[in-house]
Formats: structure tokens, sequence, C-alpha cells
């Protein structure tokens, strides 16, 4: 594909995450901190989120499937979880942990699996799109181009 | 924020409003540590991290460790900007430990939240925090508060 292709094919893909609310305004505040001397920023950010993610995910699964489950700490895995998505602008991860944390303070077991199942499915949805989005980026710089990002405010 | 003058000015020593002020931020996510990183030093500011309330103390010089130069990484660091919730000790009881210091009152301290609670706010401010700012944090917050580091000068 020639550089100019994949550039379209990057705007178009960027905005369709924006449209369908797996990014908010946030994520372009990351893309905004990315530059020459700065170029893997936002896959670092990125990277960072999906560790920090899984590790998360992994404790809410042991959380909830004690005997007797701790919502003190459950509510607390909820929270970094909704901060780091909040501050990388992944807003759906976000808004799911939001309706997370209602259900830990109503101590609703049943409220917070279903939220867990939900958050879950909403992660691996933006990882792969996020892992999608950085490959297309990856490969207009190899081949030369730049992002463009200035066309993301047409 | 108010107090002696001179005193203020031992403390931010280097040029800290022409060149680069040195933050010292605290953060126990990690990707909001980078994003915060990156965020400052693309503003000119010279920045060191920590991912706890201890850590940052130890590197201001007050942790348990006697250090013969207490000095050195104090009179270096203009500001220390802190999230409010983190475990172990919160960017509250840190805020207060640093005002309850002689040798590190004088730095302005900003607090980071992503919870806009007007009592945990004015907790703050009345502790002595410089700001007050809330989460997820973009250039323009943060172009804000190099204004307004360089206004309390005055």
């Amino acid at each position: 594909m020639e550089v100019v292709q994949m550039q379209r094919a990057w705007v178009e893909y960027t905005k369709s995450l924006f449209r369908e609310g797996f990014l908010d305004a946030q994520f372009q505040q990351l893309q905004l901190l990315q530059d020459e001397s700065n170029p893997d920023f936002v896959a670092e950010v990125v990277s960072l989120f999906f560790e920090d993610s899984e590790r998360l995910l992994s404790d809410l699964t042991f959380a909830l499937e004690q005997q007797s489950v701790d919502f003190k700490k459950v509510d607390a895995h909820v929270h970094q979880l909704k901060g780091s998505s909040s501050s990388i602008g992944a807003q759906r991860v976000k808004n799911d942990c939001i309706a997370f944390r209602s259900f830990c303070e109503e101590q609703n077991i049943e409220g917070c699996q279903r939220c867990l199942q939900q958050v879950k499915q909403d992660y691996c949805l933006v990882k792969s799109k996020l892992e999608a989005l950085i490959r297309l980026e990856q490969q207009i710089v190899a081949a030369g181009g730049s992002i463009p990002m200035e066309e993301l405010s047409c | 924020m108010d107090g002696g003058g001179g005193s203020r000015e031992n403390v931010m020593v280097g040029g800290a409003y022409t060149e680069e002020p040195h933050v010292l931020a605290v953060d126990d996510s990690l990707v909001d540590r980078k994003l915060v990183e990156r965020l400052l030093k693309n503003s000119s500011c010279k920045v060191t991290t920590a991912e706890n309330g201890l850590r940052a103390l130890e590197y201001l010089g007050l942790g348990d460790e006697k250090r013969t130069s207490l000095e050195d990484n104090v009179s270096k660091v203009n500001l220390i900007i802190t999230d409010y919730c983190m475990p172990g000790m919160t960017g509250y009881e840190l805020l207060k430990k640093i005002k309850e210091s002689s040798m590190l009152k004088e730095i302005p301290v900003v607090i980071m939240s992503s919870e806009n609670i007007p009592t945990r706010i004015n907790k703050c401010l009345e502790e002595g925090a410089q700001m007050f700012m809330l989460k997820p944090l973009k250039q323009s917050d943060v172009v804000k508060l190099r204004c307004n580091l360089m206004n309390c000068r005055s």
C-alpha cells in the first residue's frame, strides 16, 4: 500500500474509533504528545495500559471468585482501572468501570460479575483496535510518511 | 499561597522560572506517571517520578535513612505534583508531611485527582496545596500550572 493510502486509512480508522466511542478526546492528547523526539510515546503508554489492565482484570477475577468477596478490594482495583483507562482515553472501559463501582458500593455480586464480563469484553476490543492502529502508524513511518494528526480535526 | 519571600528564594534556586523547573511527580499508576512526565517535559520541566509518598519523602530527604547532604535534592525541587488516591500514604498525607517540614514547606505542592469532590479540594487547599488539578491531565492543564508557578513568585 502506498503511504497516502495508509495515511487515509489511518485517518478513517481513528475517526471511527472516536465515533464508536472506543476512544475519547484524551487519546488525542496522547497523540499530541508524540513527535519526532518521542516517536513511540503513544505505543509506550498504550503498552503500559495493557500490562496494567491485564493485571487488574486478573486480580478482579480472583477477588470475585472468593467465598467472601472483599468489595473494598474489588473497588480499589476498579478505581485503578478507571483511572488508567481515563488517562489514555479508553472511553468504553472507563464507563464500564464507573458502572462497576456502583455495584461494588451496593455489594452486589451478580452486578459486579456482569460488569467484569463487560469490562473484559470492552478491554479486548479496544486492545485489538489500538494494536491495529499502532501497527498502521508504524507502517506509515517505516514507509517514510508521517502521521496526519491534523486531518482528525476535519 | 503566601509566606516569607526570602526563604522561598533559597529553595527555588537555579533559575526555576526562566529555565527548567525541577518537578517531583508522585503517582502509584505507571500509566499516569508516564503521562505526567511527558506533559511536564513538553513544558520544559525536568522531571523526577516517585511511585508513592514514602519514596517521594526519601527523595526529598525526609526518609528514614540519614543522609549527609540533605539539601541536595531539596534545593533542586521546585514543585511537587502528587496524586490524591494512593495506597499507603495518600497525596493529602504527603502534602501535610511536606508542609510540616521546615526544610520542605516552601515547595509548592499540587494535588491531582480523578474525582471532583469539593470537600476534598478544599481540604487540600486549606492544608496549603498550591493547586488542585482534575485528571486526566491535558497539555492545557500543565500550561496553566506553569503560569501559576511563575505567578506565585510575586
